[in-house]
């Protein structure tokens, strides 16, 4: 029962001394121990840290002490977080063992919100995949069908959230691995504006994409999430040196004449017809909720997978150049030398899929190619920012799915890189144009498997964008579904 | 700038050096961490030096203040927007594998300074620009290891490098422009200039333009990496001048076109190296750090940095030379530290004449300091006695006024050094050294220096080669016998008419 719960249910029931943190913290710790076997959602558990945490909570309640925004709320993180507790992976064999003297800045402020971080959940390594079946530590399971994928590249995040096994999540997107995972998963997810949330601590891939976002069951537990995490760190300098707005307490209040943007470029080929079909009528909903439907255009949306295969690696080949066996993380037992140091550590340490694209970026990066590719990229990042600049003039809000399939087999598509790269087909113009993205439940395909609506909006646009989202979830049940045995209660 | 000898060809040196000046900013270049030298090894480090995963870097604003300081200083364009790229190359010391640097967009663009040369004359040397980007660790080798260690102290550190165009004519001039671009950097306070802990390191790029058979021909480009004393880049270049010059000489035909080569210096063996031939050059894949922001320079921002630039070396030895009378010389002396030349303004604002208070400062005061710095073994500076401006004017004023003798300047200084705070007057008085001026007092001592040295009368009256220097001599004598109280005027006109009156008597 106490698993059923949202992040703010938890909250409000603990600080009103109906709950205690200890007991939050076990159901889930239980949770976790009975499912967690068949979904492999998290790296590492940290059963006691999380239960002297939650005892923490719960004498501060008895103290009669202030509490936080997310007072015992468990809480699992991306294990491409840097925490001071535990490893930090990224799923990597490179960084298996490695400890992180720091927390990242999304750490700190969780904890100092009360928040109880249960664990640290599987990704792609280093977040690249939109399966988490890149992970060296094995695959993550769907829990509405656990011979599928829960997406990528935080799959572990949104299983472990879908499944109940934690109230809500933080993950990270860089070209959708945030909304991919929370669409074949039938959650909320939310990518915010790049700036918003401080990437300090957040273990680099591609630093002018990469941004942390909530992952929650419901729209509420977005926002709760969001107000923890969001605004400026002195550390990170492309944080926006703004104040936070507040995204909670007009959250039920419906948009009045909304405008929404439906790009024909988001639609057609490729595209499975059950989610065709849920995107339409949760846009018919929206009509009949009195929002204004337009067509918009996104020309440049075609080149959006091409530039972000050029931008994202590039970035990647360099941030990932510091996992060289010298300093720390893995390294090859016996070197000749020490080019084979970095040569064989690197080989070793770094999966398949990691050294594709750290040889695509340094390939893109190089004297004699950086102006047709690189720079070329950039170009097209000017144009698609343009596009969705211009769309936001005819809208206020652009709807289409998140992903063009639901969840697929383990297996079916890691055999072919490009097709594993179409996944993101609708989620990286967001990260390259730097708005915030979000996704919502929208229904189920005939499997039994979720469907997502995607949100696009202009930047700095969660708080009016979470409204929209609320009005939807306000008259639907898609999120109070659950799927079958991976809870306790 | 050119020679020519019988066997040497007609040919012009080209000198382009690349200066890389260390910040002495308090906390290094992207983080908090202290910037200093020295300590534990790795002990001024934190997870943005170590380049731990998740880390960022966040610009030291105070690192773009001071390289705006050195632009300014040599007249260099300031950006009005700058940003930083990423510089990649794997190696130990460098814990991320790439630099951040300053690639297209420079913070100090083209400038200009004038060079001062030993012979009066000036040289315009041009800047091409100077940027920032971060120092990386040093690896150590001890002997009998077969592995190396790396220390991360010196890791992130604020640099700034300065590239001029190949405006260097000599290893001479190379030489003294790097010795100005110290001073220049020490008056700004940017930097401690300490040669022998790398604050400063030189790389002179050097080729010659040779003229042959009515063509000029040009000899292929060599930088020479990493030299840190100035002997060390006057020796370097004039050794690749004659590198180049032999390898000219014994094929003439296959120097031009030649790629640029990168070369080391041994300084032992006096000679330089072979280290990269322009086929190995690195890629260094430049791209902008997506982790900074483009740094924006308000005008508002430069004119607040400019009015803090200090009146610089080369315009201050100008101002002594042309309101103190000073010689080239001793305006070069009294400015190369701008602790001293401060002290100097001090004093001579409080009215101090100037010449009295140069000897002060290069006499009885450079003594002193070096004495204490011999004794010391440490760097004592003028401006390190404790002998305030207010003394120095008050000391000179009494030279000036007769009070004393410029001889008794010299223990009476000694005097104020080691009682600190004393008054140079009540000085003159404990130590005996008021002049004095009385007319049979000082016959006497003139009486006592002449029956004392009757050769010198003699060589004075009867051998003309010898009278002015038997003068100058029986003039010291009385000084000596007056123990420097008497009056050098009063003394001179005594002895002159004491011994003119002898010879007539003889």
């Amino acid at each position: 029962m106490i698993n059923e719960f949202s992040a703010l249910e938890v909250r409000n029931k603990i600080t009103a001394g109906e709950l205690t943190a200890v007991a939050a913290a076990q159901a889930s710790l239980s949770a976790i121990a009975q499912g967690d076997g068949q979904l492999h959602a998290y790296n590492a558990v940290f059963a006691d840290r999380a239960l002297q945490r939650a005892e923490s909570i719960d004498r501060a309640k008895a103290a009669g002490k202030p509490l936080g925004l997310l007072a015992g709320v468990p809480i699992a993180i991306k294990d491409n977080l840097c925490t001071t507790f535990g490893a930090t992976t990224c799923s990597s064999k490179m960084l298996k063992n490695f400890h992180s003297p720091y927390d990242a800045t999304v750490v700190k402020k969780l904890e100092e919100a009360g928040a109880v971080i249960l664990g640290k959940t599987n990704l792609d390594e280093f977040a690249m995949g939109s399966s988490t079946e890149n992970s060296a530590f094995g695959p993550s399971h769907n829990p509405w069908n656990t011979h599928c994928v829960p997406g990528g590249s935080s799959g572990g995040s949104a299983a472990a959230t879908a499944a109940r096994l934690c109230a809500a999540s933080l993950g990270s997107d860089t070209g959708g691995s945030i909304r991919q995972p929370a669409s074949l998963c039938g959650i909320v997810g939310l990518k915010p504006t790049y700036g918003l949330v401080s990437r300090y601590g957040l273990v680099a891939f591609a630093s002018s994409l990469d941004q942390i976002g909530p992952m929650a069951r419901t729209v509420e537990d977005a926002a709760l999430l969001l107000q923890v995490i969001a605004g400026h760190d002195p550390l990170d300098s492309t944080s926006w040196p703004q104040p936070v707005p507040d995204y909670l307490s007009d959250l039920d209040k419906p948009l009045e004449g909304v405008r929404i943007g439906l790009p024909a470029e988001f639609s057609g080929d490729g595209i499975e017809p059950e989610v065709s079909s849920a995107i339409a009528k949760a846009v018919d909903f929206y009509r009949s909720q009195g929002a204004t439907v337009v067509d918009v255009h996104l020309p440049h949306t075609k080149y959006g997978i091409a530039a972000y295969y050029v931008i994202a690696p590039a970035e990647a080949s360099s941030n990932l150049s510091r996992y060289d066996g010298v300093h720390y993380g893995h390294r090859t037992a016996k070197p000749e030398n020490l080019f084979d140091l970095y040569a064989a550590s690197r080989a070793e340490g770094f999966g398949p899929e990691v050294q594709r694209r750290i040889m695509l970026g340094t390939y893109a990066l190089s004297s004699g190619y950086y102006d047709a590719y690189y720079l070329r990229a950039l170009r097209v990042r000017q144009l698609i920012k343009r596009d969705f600049d211009q769309a936001f003039e005819k809208c206020d809000f652009i709807a289409c799915p998140t992903s063009p399939t639901v969840a697929f087999e383990l297996g079916a598509k890691s055999g072919d890189p490009l097709q594993m790269y179409l996944c993101d087909v609708f989620t990286v113009t967001c990260n390259i144009a730097g708005i915030p993205g979000m996704n919502i439940p929208c229904g189920f395909s005939n499997s039994g498997l979720p469907i997502g609506l995607q949100i696009l909006g202009p930047t700095f646009s969660e708080q009016r964008m979470l409204r929209l989202a609320r009005m939807y979830e306000k008259h639907h049940d898609w999120h109070t579904r659950k799927p079958k045995g991976f809870t306790n209660s | 700038m050119s020679t020519t000898t019988a066997v040497e060809p007609q040919y012009k040196v080209l000198i382009g050096m690349e200066i890389h000046v260390q910040l002495a900013t308090k906390s290094k270049m992207f983080t908090g961490a202290a910037n200093g030298f020295g300590g534990e090894p790795n002990s001024q480090v934190d997870p943005v030096i170590l380049g731990l995963p998740g880390v960022l870097p966040v610009i030291n604003k105070r690192a773009v203040e001071m390289a705006m300081m050195v632009g300014l200083a040599l007249n260099c364009q300031i950006a009005a927007q700058t940003k930083w790229d990423r510089k990649s190359y794997y190696y130990p010391d460098l814990p991320k594998n790439y630099q951040i640097s300053q690639y297209d967009q420079p913070l100090c663009g083209p400038g200009a300074i004038e060079l001062p040369l030993p012979d009066g004359s000036s040289k315009t040397i041009r800047i091409r620009r100077a940027h920032l980007e971060e120092d990386a660790g040093k690896l150590m080798h001890e002997a009998g290891m077969t592995e190396s260690l790396v220390d991360l102290n010196r890791a992130g550190t604020p640099l700034l490098e300065i590239v001029t165009e190949p405006d260097l004519h000599s290893p001479e001039e190379a030489r003294l422009f790097g010795e100005e671009l110290r001073r220049i950097c020490r008056y700004l306070a940017v930097s401690h200039g300490i040669m022998q802990q790398g604050h400063m390191r030189f790389e002179p790029n050097i080729n010659l333009h040779i003229y042959h058979n009515g063509k000029t021909v040009k000899t292929a480009i060599s930088e020479v990496k990493n030299l840190n004393s100035f002997r060390s880049v006057e020796r370097a270049c004039s050794y690749e001048i004659q590198r180049q010059l032999a390898e000219f000489l014994a094929n003439p035909e296959v120097t031009s076109n030649a790629g640029k080569s990168t070369r080391g210096w041994d300084d032992d063996k006096g000679m330089t190296l072979l280290q990269r031939e322009k086929e190995e050059a690195h890629d260094y894949r430049y791209f902008p750090d997506p982790d900074l922001v483009p740094l924006h320079v308000a005008p508002q921002w430069v004119e607040d940095i400019r009015s803090g630039v200090v009146e610089l070396p080369i315009a201050r030895r100008k101002r002594y030379q042309e309101k103190f009378g000073m010689s080239a010389k001793e305006a070069f002396s009294l400015t190369e530290e701008r602790e001293v030349a401060d002290l100097f303004d001090r004093a001579a604002a409080l009215g101090a004449p100037a010449r009295r208070l140069t000897n002060l400062f290069l006499g009885p005061a450079a003594k002193m300091a070096n004495e204490a710095a011999s004794a010391e073994a440490a760097t004592v500076l003028i401006s390190d006695l404790p002998v305030t401006a207010q003394q120095y004017a008050q000391l000179a004023g009494l030279i000036e006024s007769g009070g004393i003798s410029a001889t008794s300047a010299v223990p009476i200084f000694e005097y104020l050094v080691k009682h600190v705070g004393a008054d140079p007057a009540k000085a003159a008085q404990e130590l005996g050294l008021v002049q004095v001026r009385d007319q049979n007092q000082t016959e006497a001592w003139v009486a006592q220096a002449l029956a004392a040295n009757p050769q010198a009368i003699s060589d004075y009256q009867s051998n003309p080669k010898k009278k002015q220097a038997s003068l100058g001599f029986l003039r010291g004598a009385v000084m000596k016998a007056s123990q420097g109280k008497a009056d050098p005027k009063l003394v001179g006109e005594i002895l002159e008419a004491k011994l003119n009156a002898a010879a007539q008597e003889s």
